[in-house]
């Protein structure tokens, strides 16, 4: 409910703003014109979202299988810590927006490259979660393990891993968030469809109500993605307290 | 409670133990010597040239300040930590595989439920949990009811007194206990100190703890720990089963001596 009067109000402060000081519609379009947008474009907008979409989930996919898949590893051997770690700082120091244009020209101008970046967006961000969450199993856990005689993998499936998860939990509820955003990046440096795409050529042609309406749908599904992410989260971290 | 009957240690009575139809039997615990134990410590040495022995089936408690390496003995005994030395059964093998450990928190898992915490130790080796036998030990610590519960909807009483029962679940003839009720309140600590007596009865245990008075209820010996490098007092031996009562007059007797060597090395 809060949420809803939250925005409600917003809404209300950019109708008065419009409204009041009397701004062009290429500046900021009304409420109204976008609203009006949101309901011509419908069917572009229903296709374009699709495709950023999938890309997002593909990314989410593939950028949490490689960050809680390279925790793992790290976690596992000091020896590969010591070689890998550097190796992934250093990929965070690059930025994205910079590597976009040379993924697009590998990859193509598909999905493939856009939800290569959407996993490089999360990757870090999962990675760190969840490695720190298995780092920092309380030792008496470990000991009684120990004292069990419970060979290291077992330890890692059945105490480790699980006493993480809540760690891994609040990477991906980032992930959930910045997801998008790395498709929407790649869909800017090159793509035949997808919401980057339309705000692209919907701003090239000044028509800033679509691009609002298509900065509406974004957030809805990134909000959504996240509200998703936090209710399985909860549900499979039953354990843990609110 | 289970009544128990001991045997002496070998393979004849670890078959009758683990055989259905006589779940009453029990191996007695072995005799555990530590010669010539050394351990360093930061610069010094926190055990150097040290000797122990806990008599086969007997609980020694081992009483001492803060940081003077009680947990440490443990720890090592434990296989946690390496030190030079031997310990050694009174067969002459070592200990590991014959250690089920016990520490001040009750360690449970927060997404098991009380059974399945008390089965861990069969997961983590990837053998068939014992649910019959789980449920049993349950019992005997009078949480029947509370199979399924979670650690967090059980008090600490009770949560320590499953970490009692995944101990038992272990079925180790050596129990290390690192002060397994300090953190109950006294009457939560009373209760399990009498539950835990009579289901370790036959084991070897070494118990470390604060409380002169527990130590004085349940153990067969007693030592006191201190200095650095640290050295144990004569043991002070009680006769007679265990639990004592608290009012019993032996431990009314050896519970202000114990307090008083523990308060004299504190000054």
């Amino acid at each position: 409910m809060r949420p809803l009067v939250t925005a409600a109000g917003l809404v209300a402060l950019w109708w008065a703003v419009q409204a009041g000081f009397d701004v062009p519609a290429y500046l900021l379009p009304s409420p109204q014109a976008v609203a009006r947008a949101l309901w011509m474009q419908r069917a572009t907008l229903a296709a374009d979202t699709l495709t950023t979409a999938v890309e997002t989930l593909a990314g989410l996919g593939l950028g949490i299988a490689l960050g809680a898949g390279s925790a793992l590893l790290i976690t596992l051997s000091a020896g590969l810590r010591r070689w890998l770690l550097p190796l992934l700082l250093l990929s965070q120091a690059v930025p994205v927006f910079a590597v976009a244009p040379i993924l697009v020209l590998w990859l193509g101008f598909g999905l493939a490259s856009k939800a290569a970046l959407a996993g490089i967006v999360i990757f870090f961000p999962v990675m760190s979660a969840f490695h720190d969450g298995l780092r920092r199993v309380p030792q008496g856990w470990l000991d009684l393990a120990d004292s069990m005689g419970a060979p290291a993998w077992r330890t890692l499936l059945f105490v480790r891993v699980p006493a993480a998860l809540p760690s891994l939990g609040a990477g991906l509820r980032v992930a959930a968030c910045w997801a998008p955003v790395g498709a929407v990046i790649g869909e800017w440096v090159g793509a035949s469809s997808g919401l980057g795409y339309l705000m692209l050529n919907a701003n090239a042609r000044v028509r800033t109500d679509v691009v609002f309406a298509a900065l509406a749908v974004l957030s809805a599904m990134t909000i959504g993605l996240w509200w998703g992410t936090d209710r399985l989260l909860r549900r499979l971290l039953y354990w843990q307290p609110e | 409670m289970l009544p128990g009957k001991v045997l002496p240690p070998g393979p004849l009575c670890r078959r009758l133990a683990r055989s259905a139809c006589a779940p009453e039997i029990r191996c007695m615990g072995p005799a555990i010597r530590i010669e010539n134990l050394s351990l360093r410590f930061g610069q010094g040495l926190l055990f150097d040239d040290f000797c122990m022995r806990l008599p086969g089936g007997e609980l020694t408690a081992l009483l001492g300040a803060s940081g003077v390496g009680k947990t440490s003995l443990l720890r090592v005994l434990a296989g946690f930590i390496p030190a030079s030395g031997r310990i050694t059964t009174g067969s002459g093998a070592g200990l590991a595989g014959q250690v089920a450990y016990m520490a001040q928190e009750d360690l449970l898992l927060p997404w098991r439920s009380a059974l399945a915490n008390i089965m861990l130790g069969a997961t983590l080796r990837g053998v068939r949990p014992d649910r019959a036998r789980a449920g049993a030990l349950l019992q005997s610590v009078g949480l029947a009811g509370q199979a399924n519960a979670l650690p967090a909807t059980l008090s600490g009483g009770m949560r320590q007194r499953v970490a009692l029962a995944r101990t038992l679940y272990e079925e180790r003839p050596v129990v290390l206990m690192d002060e397994p009720f300090s953190a109950l309140d006294q009457l939560s600590r009373a209760r399990m100190q009498t539950l835990a007596a009579g289901l370790l009865r036959g084991r070897t245990v070494l118990l470390i703890t604060h409380d002169p008075l527990e130590a004085c209820r349940l153990a067969s010996r007693i030592h006191v720990m201190s200095g650095f490098p640290a050295r144990l007092s004569e043991p002070v031996v009680l006769a007679g089963a265990t639990p004592r009562q608290v009012d019993d007059p032996s431990v009314l007797q050896h519970q202000g001596g114990l307090l008083r060597a523990l308060l004299g090395e504190a000054a």
